[in-house]
């Protein structure tokens, strides 16, 4: 820690193997109501380091409206059917895949690239990674974007969704290995998380 | 939280290695005490041990040559199996958080109930086991509190049994303990659950490995990039040098923030033990308006 007044954060841990009866509910993944005006289905699926499917991972994700405005309401977790509270819970099924019904998020300022916040959890994950998914078009707007414009071509495309025939998004996850996934770090290099000492057996 | 909880609609995801390999759908043996057959071929907690132990002795020495503390578990920890194929090869992409990032959902009193913060009033009976308190207070990197903030917990009963249904350890299950609590944080970034102390159980990632008793926690801050998952222990538990999981924090000050402190002053007298765990945040990121910084209300704010 660079600053010595500041706490040092609690280490996390991974979700386990038993989080299925705890931190699913009921419309966790329906933002909208599948079918609504306006909702779109955000898919795909996590992959491990061997490419299989990874069955026992849950996502989270939390993005804007559609107008861009960062919603404040409550009601995620015991959701009215018409209150849009910009957070969603998915459990991957035993293939892998995910399902979210959301919006497009518009951009948050003028001219920025809309996103979803996504955070992933798995059985096996030590700790929780943070992600992003890009809507597909406004290429300007993608070009234009601080995260997107540091990484290489074929990393920054990893965070960009697919747009379906259904106007949907499709997006995957790899934890590991063959176009892995940009996992973020928001904290610097202090995180220590991943690679720092000595990793010899 | 529902009334009745109904298995199939658990998490049915396979688990292969975390949990005993009786086959799901085998008649249950509990008449017959059966104890499920040792996998000898499966690796030994020596070996664990061995492996476990060069990668502390390593960190030891890196720490002594002015390498930083890692305040953080491993994401590439071998010992825990499971880790090998599930953790980034590439590091983490140093992002300065936008917008959305900055915030974090809001949670209120309409999404959880106060009774959900009882594990032990959730079924007709007592469930069976060592009352506890748990309590303590969500802080960010700065010490201000996290209020108005949704903690979530889930953990194995007494005997070290989860009601998922993939957890085949044959233990039993408990019909008055669920094991899932929820509340919101108070305006100081308090929160307080009634639950009973669990079990430790034994897993799959080598021969007669058994995981330290824990409570899994869930939280979240006022940003999304401060969202955490975790496990608290309890003191002094013989296990925690043997497990892969514990031991993914090389750092011995930072795994000890996982461990709660037994306070007896916070004991229901003749009725509950109590524990007390705190809990910190990364650092916040956003420039925070004055009422924010004083704390929200935690409810239903829009």
């Amino acid at each position: 820690m660079s600053n010595p007044t500041k706490l040092i954060p609690t280490p996390g841990q991974t979700v386990g193997p038993f989080y299925g009866y705890a931190l699913p509910y009921a419309k966790d993944r329906e933002l909208l109501a599948p079918g609504s005006a306006g909702s779109i289905r955000l898919q795909g699926t996590v992959y491990d380091g061997a490419g299989h499917p990874v069955p026992d991972a849950i996502l989270e994700i939390w993005q804007a409206d559609a107008e861009g405005q960062i919603p404040q309401r409550t009601g995620s977790l015991v959701r009215d059917g018409y209150t849009f509270t910009g957070f969603g819970r998915s459990a991957v099924g035993n293939t892998g895949a995910f399902t979210f019904t959301t919006v497009n998020p518009g951009p948050t300022e003028p001219g920025a690239a809309p996103f979803i916040s996504v955070v992933v959890f798995a059985r096996g994950l030590m700790n929780r990674l943070f992600t992003r998914v890009y809507l597909p078009e406004n290429e300007a707007a993608l070009a234009a974007d601080p995260l997107l414009a540091s990484l290489e071509p074929e990393r920054r495309q990893t965070l960009i969704a697919r747009r379906d025939p259904d106007g949907g998004l499709s997006w995957d996850i790899r934890l590991q290995g063959d176009g892995e996934t940009v996992f973020l770090d928001f904290d610097g290099a202090s995180a220590g998380a991943d690679s720092a000492g000595d990793a010899s057996k | 939280m529902p009334e009745e909880i109904n298995l199939e609609i658990f998490n049915a995801d396979p688990i292969t290695e975390d949990v005993s390999d009786a086959a799901p759908d085998a008649p249950t043996k509990a008449a017959t005490k059966a104890v499920p057959a040792l996998d000898t071929a499966a690796e030994s907690q020596q070996i664990l041990n061995d492996e476990m132990n060069a990668l502390g002795d390593a960190y030891a020495r890196a720490r002594q040559n002015g390498a930083p503390a890692e305040t953080q578990p491993r994401l590439d920890y071998a010992p825990y199996r499971s880790s090998i194929l599930r953790h980034p090869t590439k590091s983490l992409h140093h992002a300065d958080p936008e917008t959305i990032e900055l915030y974090s959902p809001a949670f209120g009193h309409m999404d959880v109930h106060a009774l959900e913060a009882d594990l032990t009033i959730q079924h007709n009976g007592e469930p069976l086991g060592e009352r506890i308190l748990v309590s303590g207070r969500v802080l960010d990197g700065d010490g201000r509190p996290v209020a108005g903030q949704l903690v979530e917990i889930w953990q194995a009963n007494s005997a070290g049994r989860y009601i998922h249904k993939r957890d085949q350890h044959p233990a039993p299950l408990d019909p008055n303990f669920t094991g899932v609590g929820r509340c919101i944080t108070g305006a100081d970034g308090s929160y307080s659950f009634t639950t009973i102390k669990p079990g430790a159980y034994p897993w799959k990632n080598h021969l007669n490995a058994w995981r330290p008793a824990h409570i899994h926690f869930s939280l979240f801050g006022q940003e999304f990039t401060q969202r955490i998952v975790t496990q608290m222990y309890f003191p002094g538990d013989a296990l925690f040098a043997l497990d892969p999981i514990y031991q993914s924090i090389v750092d011995q000050d930072a795994r000890d923030r996982l461990v709660a402190t037994y306070n007896h002053d916070q004991t229901k007298p003749e009725w509950a033990l109590a524990y007390n765990w705190d809990i910190v945040l990364t650092g916040s990121k956003r420039t925070w308006t004055e009422n924010e910084a004083l704390g929200a209300e935690g409810d239903d704010h829009e």
